[in-house]
């Protein structure tokens, strides 16, 4: 098989501080890969740039396109990526309103990538977003409310709706339960848990939790200070740390 | 029986004679000389000359009495003369170190070289309303002394000697022209400060203002102001060298910034800088820290979101006659949009209604 | 005025123009910078389409200058005063004998030929302006063809008022390209647009030239379940019975009684001369 997603050597500094170094890993179709490491430790970095909202210094991000195969992302042109980025590709910021319009309603919202691509059929839109809502547990009703007038987990779910509408072959979520309560947590988590499995979805999810990874990855990145310093299975990263840093990490969880 | 409105000529005369007699006011009151505009209410001059982008204060004083004493539409008259005149070419940079000063201070040394000069400042009057003015009467001369013959460094080269305040490189890339080249962001420094220089007065003012009450804060001191006037040269080709083809007055302020340097560049002081026609006080300090808050970029500092730190904003909304132009504009007829929306409410009224109908009728 | 330059402008300054103007022909939809002039009337107030005027104009033109269809409406009579008087070029009220026709807010009703040329003043050129502020990201969307966030706004409308509520300036592409605003022309003009003459855009404040070659496809955007339509207000004109031409609507009386006339006052004029009557005309005539 071949990997959707081929990440080579990929470097990012801040002047002569390291934002990620050296990091080179596939990913496989349907395959979930976590990114796990304190704040400060590269993950969002990383992630930024492989989502192409960060030039890398170094390295590629080879990703298996419809149309030409693999094309390393880095070096493609704007538009090519920004049409990547609202069709092949979706984003789960940490902060839904930074990934939501906020004064456009729920349906809007859920319909934007559509029309992006061509949708236009009014009927056909509204359909799939009330669809969409109901997939993330939303009332059909609140489909012409504004963002605003959610609570911050229904803000999150209508996120994951719009990115998820347009069926992307790559998502990549940034801390997706960060800054909400546990409750909330584990509703979410659950929810993401089932469209992983349900749609095939490929994924790369960065989070400082590790119960996220542990439910929803299927293999586990850790980094420290720029590097990765373990990968492997999740199970046996997570239940066998290798290194003193992840052993660290885990042993910190499994105190609380 | 309806009878469309006509006239519209007709009535556009009336207007402007009427505007004409309103404009001289009492004809038993003497009318204003443009000599007395000129030399009576010199900053309002100033003020039009600066944002009329033309140094002239005749036309500026012909300019206000023919609008009343409203500025914007003097700066607006020269600026539309100014459009009409022909180019014979660019002066070389003016030399404000040379400038001979009338007023020359700095908040930030008790003493330089050059001195503290107040010249003819309002600063320290107590405003109070003066009611001799209200009478006839000449004014006793004021002292004089001798005017220094050196020239008066600047404050900031004091600082640039011990290395201590950000460098300003001198360049001879010719800067571009904000009024022959359509402004596209993001722009650069030599157009931003034109923008702010021929920008209005209290826009740059208040943005400037919002810097200090914590906008996107630069603590700004004033390193130094001077007023006073400058030769302006210009090479000839068919001389083969440059002359003084005039002098003009301007207002230089540069505020020294603090700044906690970076990991590459030391602590050291950073700089804005504000250049304007005529005695432009406010006008150029003003300048000067809104300049300073959109050099954020370039000094690596955070954009904080403040608005005198978003170059497109600060500069696509500084420009009063542009401005003054869009917001007097909804005067003008718009009843064919009106008419259009006009409809379309009535068109949804009528099916929300219709909605609502079997509704009721069912219930 | 004599001291002045034909129409006004200095000669290099309308080259600058002229190429402005060409580039956006060769490019339709695409809103050219241009290095806008001071001009000696307000920004808002017709400076873009005066400039393109300006660059337009020969000595032999024969010139039209309408707002809100009207030849007699206050701004229209001061900006066909300033060429007479810049440019002594001939001004004319009917639009057939025009070659040169500035106007804001309006197309008129008669088809355009392919000799004349027809200039818009447009206030904002930007379409996507009220939804996304900035030059710089709007710039961006039009060069890589974003135009999601319309429909996106169009879609709000229909979920909120149960139609597309925009009346007027209503965006359309233009030769499968670039969205654009046709200035606020009502949409009843929109398929107008699609027309034998050169029709050109001027937006002076914003320093924006833009352009619909003839003949160019030019499509109101909309949904297939929500088509586009070009309405007007549902009655005759009352003073020659027109049926198909845009209808300003005016209140006679202290009772709020209504009367409807043609917004085109040339088209109006011209059919109550060929002899047709609408509802309120025959007291006039008497
Ligand atoms: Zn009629």
């Amino acid at each position: 098989m071949t990997p959707l997603l081929q990440v080579k050597g990929i470097e990012k500094r801040y002047g002569a501080r390291i934002g990620c170094s050296d990091v080179s890993f596939d990913l496989f179709p349907g395959e979930v890969m976590g990114i796990v490491g304190e704040s400060g430790s590269g993950k969002s970095t990383l992630l930024n740039c492989m989502a192409g909202h960060l030039e890398p210094d170094a390295g590629q991000v080879i990703f298996g396109t419809r149309a030409d195969g693999p094309v390393d992302t880095v070096t493609m042109s704007e538009p090519e990526r920004r049409m990547l980025s609202r069709t092949d590709w979706a984003f789960v910021h940490q902060h839904a309103r930074d990934g939501l319009r906020m004064s456009v309603s729920a349906g809007g919202n859920i319909g934007e990538r559509l029309m992006a691509v061509g949708d236009r059929h009014y009927g056909a839109i509204r359909d799939r977003a009330i669809d969409w809502l109901g997939r993330v547990e939303i009332e059909e009703s609140r489909v012409d409310d504004r963002p605003s007038a959610f609570s911050g987990g229904m803000q999150q779910r209508l996120q994951i709706a719009r990115n998820l509408v347009t069926g992307p072959r790559l998502v990549f979520m940034d801390e997706p339960t960060g800054g909400l309560d546990v409750s909330v947590q584990a509703r979410l988590l659950d929810l993401l848990r089932g469209l992983v499995r349900e749609m095939g979805l490929s994924a790369i999810i960065v989070t400082h939790d590790l119960a996220v990874v542990r439910l929803l990855a299927d293999r586990l990145m850790v980094m420290k200070s720029g590097h990765v310093v373990e990968a492997g299975l999740t199970d046996q990263v997570l239940d066998d740390p290798q290194h003193a840093y992840t052993q660290l990490l885990v042993s910190s969880v499994l105190q609380v | 029986m309806y009878v469309a409105v006509k006239g519209g000529e007709t009535a556009i005369e009336n207007a402007h004679a009427w505007l004409a007699e309103e404009r001289r006011g009492a004809t038993d009151i003497d009318e204003l000389s443009i000599a007395q505009i000129r030399e009576q209410l010199g900053l309002a001059v100033n003020r039009v000359m600066a944002e009329g982008s033309l140094y002239d204060p005749d036309l500026a004083a012909l300019a206000i009495k023919q609008s009343r004493g409203d500025l914007i539409e003097a700066i607006f008259l020269i600026r539309a003369y100014r459009t009409t005149l022909p180019r014979f070419g660019y002066s070389k940079p003016v030399k404000t170190d040379e400038m001979a000063c009338d007023r020359r201070i700095s908040a930030t040394f008790k003493d330089a070289p050059g001195g503290q000069v107040l010249g003819p400042t309002f600063d320290y009057t107590h405003r109070l309303l003066d009611f001799k003015l209200a009478a006839e009467g000449e004014v006793p001369a004021a002292p004089t002394a001798q005017p220094r013959t050196e020239a008066t460094p600047h404050i900031t080269e004091f600082l640039k000697g011990e290395d201590i305040i950000q460098d300003e490189p001198a360049s001879d890339t010719t800067p571009g022209d904000l009024t022959r080249e359509p402004m596209e962001f993001p722009s650069n420094r030599p157009l931003r400060l034109q923008s702010l220089t021929r920008g209005d007065e209290g826009f740059v003012l208040g943005m400037a203002y919002s810097t200090q009450r914590g906008y996107a804060r630069n603590h700004a001191f004033v390193g130094e102001l001077r007023i006073g006037k400058v030769a302006v040269e210009m090479d000839i080709p068919e001389l083969g060298f440059a002359i003084d083809i005039g002098e003009i007055e301007l207002t230089e302020c540069e505020t020294v910034n603090q700044f906690k340097g970076s990991k590459t560049e030391p602590p050291q002081f950073t700089r804005g800088y504000g250049l304007v026609f005529g005695q432009s006080e406010r006008k150029s300090i003003a300048m000067a820290l809104v300049d300073r808050a959109l050099r954020w970029e370039e000094l690596g500092e955070d954009n904080l979101g403040a608005p005198a730190q978003d170059e497109e904003f600060v500069l696509s909304h500084a420009d009063n006659i542009q401005a003054t132009g869009f917001l007097e504009h909804i005067k003008l007829p718009h009843y064919v949009d009106f008419q259009s929306e006009l409809e379309l409410v009535r068109k949804l009224r009528r099916e929300a209604e219709e909605r609502m109908q079997p509704k009721e009728a069912a219930e | 005025m004599n001291e002045y330059n034909f129409a006004y402008l200095d000669e290099q300054t309308k080259r600058m123009i002229r190429r402005a103007i060409l580039k956006a022909l060769a490019v339709p939809g695409y809103q050219v910078p241009f290095a806008s002039r001071e001009m000696p009337m307000p920004y808002g107030w017709g400076t873009g389409g005066v400039q393109v005027s300006a660059a337009t104009l020969t000595p032999e033109d024969t010139f039209k200058v309408i707002d809100q269809g009207a030849d007699d409406t206050t701004n229209a009579v001061s900006i066909r005063k300033f060429f007479e008087n810049t440019a002594g070029v001939k001004t004319t009220e009917e639009t057939e004998k025009a070659t040169v026709i500035q106007t804001r807010h309006r197309t008129p009703e008669a088809k355009l030929r392919k000799d004349q040329i027809i200039v818009y003043q447009v206030p904002i050129p930007e379409p996507l302006r009220f939804l996304e502020p900035r030059e710089t990201e709007t710039r961006k969307m039009h060069s890589l063809e974003e135009y999601g966030l319309m429909h996106v706004k169009l879609y709000e409308d229909i979920s909120q008022h149960g139609a597309i509520s925009t009346a007027y300036a209503y965006p359309v592409k233009v030769s499968d390209r670039y969205v654009m605003d046709p200035s606020p022309i009502p949409k009843f003009d929109n398929p107008k647009l699609e027309m034998d003459a050169i029709q050109l855009f001027g937006a002076g404040r914003e320093q924006r030239i833009y352009a619909v070659p003839p003949h160019t496809k030019v499509v109101s955007l909309d949904f297939e379940d929500y088509p586009f339509e070009a309405t007007k207000a549902d009655h005759p004109c009352d003073l020659c019975g027109a049926e198909d031409s845009y209808l300003d609507e005016v209140i006679m009386d202290d009772a709020g009684n209504r009367m409807f006339v043609c917004s085109d006052t040339d088209y109006c004029r011209s059919r109550r001369e060929a002899g047709h009557v609408g509802r309120l005309a025959e007291e006039n005539a008497a």
